[in-house]
């Protein structure tokens, strides 16, 4: 009966930390975001001033911010169709072929998800340089003549990110799907070979829809992960730069709330991307969805 | 006729995948290994041909970084958040998951499904709202104490490194707990062990492989991790974390040309990250399906 006594005493103190952290870093500031999105905050003037949606009003004729979520749209289509069409080939070679050597490429294609961010970006603004990089000397080589693209200049740095994001993106995504791939059955394979069914055809009507529920569900993260992925990258390799040309929501919103201090209106733009992508991942949610397969 | 027009289409597409996958391979190899490599070139190596190997081991760019570009001092502060984040999350999130998932008792629900909400919260929405609840704390404390001690302090990174992963975390422990036959409980009340002692002696040392699936995420995503830190630490001459040390150095570099301590910089930050993922590179790719879906 002591223990009785002592029980609720003992989940109270195992569940209070957690919960008071939880709510003083983590629901807190997100009440905040859309709190203060209709405010007018500024550093040298703490007060706040309520201007119900006027913040939002401004994003709409900020060209600058059409231009970061035009930029953010385009990194998060080109990029997860890249690096999802990449990842569920690879790992079904890996997975279906005996390669020599699987576990080798396995540990090799996973290293890009380990580094940090800002070492990737180092990586490949060292990669990028114009007159001392490796990717111009290597084109330079092929090409036979001096090859200078300013590869981070305004008309290329969007290209540059891609590479950048879906060379960090690949490997994890392969993984994860070699783990599931190989948990089909390989006696449908066999079967459907029988029947003269190519690679191609069983790669289509028989992998895919087995592990469907699986791409759904990553393809539904991958996209809420693009919006901050391209955040991190931007604010390591390029600022956002130039002339704002690799501006994406994120960073525009983190540059007007932190560096700009007008904290209202960044909060503004955090608190409709936050909507956006959770918009974003219904949809897929929804266009994706199919029966369940189970042979 | 038609087996070996068959077999050697079969060779052919042999040859062909294991020249894509060693093409992939050597694109992620030969960046990492160009990055070491160009650590130990002397500066006025940089200006000729990226390809040349070193000309000698040049060890003065790690002490340049270590001690010109305060490296040292950065990776201190960066073991040290590390560290002080992983024992404060276990501490709190471990006897969280564990009542969570196997007491029940009011307001249980809720709890789960706000940690679950956690999840789709990314740090860098609420970055800032975080930093102004501080800016506005340490105005508070200035006024009480005369100083105020929550920005730009290493301490209160590792508690909001902490509290930010706490969702993932008691969602991955809550997963394993669940698993756990009740007999357990059981038997060790029966001979008269308490609650805490029960969940410290019998259950926790149950989730050893959880807490080091955990351990190891949480200690890549700390390690890697620079938008809070260079939020939190904002004092230019003050603490800084190795990834925010590093972007600061890629910065500088720009101006000041400073190659050598660049990438020796880049090669103390990769290099814990490669030993623990050379290490335990089986636990973690196996680890990744059981918690795959961290954005």
């Amino acid at each position: 009966m002591i223990k009785r006594s002592g029980r609720g005493r003992f989940i109270f103190l195992c569940a209070a930390p957690a919960t008071i952290l939880f709510l003083i870093f983590m629901v807190i500031p997100t009440v905040n975001v859309f709190r203060m999105s209709l405010f007018k905050r500024s550093a040298y003037s703490p007060t706040e001033d309520f201007v119900g949606l006027d913040n939002f009003i401004r994003l709409l004729g900020d060209a600058n911010f059409i231009r970061s979520m035009q930029n953010t749209i385009l990194l998060i289509v080109v990029v997860t169709v890249i690096t999802f069409a990449f990842a569920l080939v690879f790992a079904a070679i890996l997975t279906m072929e005996k390669i020599k050597g699987q576990n080798f490429f396995r540990i090799i294609f996973y290293i890009p998800n380990i580094l940090s961010v800002v070492v990737i970006s180092a990586i490949f603004s060292a990669i990028y340089d114009t007159n001392n990089g490796t990717l111009n000397s290597l084109l330079s080589l092929f090409s036979g003549k001096t090859v200078a693209i300013l590869w981070k200049g305004e008309s290329m740095v969007m290209i540059s990110l891609i590479i950048a994001m879906v060379w960090q993106a690949i490997g994890y995504y392969m993984v994860m799907y070699m783990a599931s791939m190989s948990s089909v059955s390989q006696s449908l394979y066999e079967s459907a070979s029988l029947d003269g069914a190519g690679r191609i055809v069983s790669f289509f009507q028989i992998t895919l829809p087995l592990i469907w529920t699986n791409i759904r569900t990553t393809l539904t993260f991958f996209i809420i992960s693009t919006i901050n992925m391209a955040f991190l990258f931007v604010k390591a390799m390029t600022s956002g730069g130039p002339n704002g040309a690799s501006e994406v929501a994120l960073s525009y919103m983190y540059k007007q709330a932190y560096t700009n201090s007008t904290y209202g209106y960044g909060m503004a733009i955090g608190a409709l991307v936050f909507l956006f992508s959770f918009g974003l991942s219904a949809l897929v949610n929804a266009v994706t969805k199919r029966e369940t397969l189970e042979f | 006729m038609e087996h070996k027009g068959r077999s050697s289409g079969e060779r052919l597409y042999k040859i062909f995948i294991y020249v894509v996958l060693i093409l992939l391979a050597v694109t992620i190899i030969v960046p990492v290994a160009w990055v070491f490599m160009a650590s130990i070139k002397q500066n006025s190596e940089f200006y000729g041909n990226p390809w040349a190997l070193p000309a000698g081991v040049y060890l003065q760019n790690f002490a340049d970084a270590w001690n010109k570009a305060r490296m040292g001092e950065y990776m201190i502060n960066s073991v040290l958040v590390t560290v002080l984040a992983l024992a404060i999350l276990l501490a709190v999130a471990l006897p969280a998951a564990y009542v969570l998932s196997r007491f029940a008792f009011r307001g249980r629900k809720a709890l789960n499904v706000a940690f679950m909400a956690g999840l789709f919260i990314n740090v860098n929405y609420i970055v800032v709202p975080i930093f102004l609840m501080l800016v506005d704390g340490d105005m508070f404390l200035r006024k009480i104490f005369g100083a105020g001690f929550l920005l730009n302090n290493v301490v209160v990174l590792a508690v909001v490194y902490a509290a930010t992963a706490l969702p993932f975390t008691i969602y991955l422990l809550s997963g394993y707990f669940a698993t756990l036959p009740h007999d357990y409980e059981e038997a060790a009340y029966i001979d008269g062990a308490g609650y805490g002692t029960t969940m410290i002696k019998i259950i926790f040392p149950m989730a050893q492989p959880s807490i080091i699936t955990v351990i190891l995420f949480n200690f890549l995503s700390f390690w890697n991790e620079y938008i809070i830190a260079m939020t939190l630490l904002s004092d230019p001459k003050g603490a800084k974390t190795l990834p925010v040390g590093l972007m600061q150095l890629t910065q500088a570099q720009q101006a000041a040309t400073e190659y050598g301590q660049l990438y020796a910089g880049l090669v103390l930050v990769m290099l814990p990250t490669l030993i623990l993922y050379i290490c335990v590179q089986k636990k973690l790719t196996q680890g990744m399906t059981l918690g795959g879906l961290k954005g």
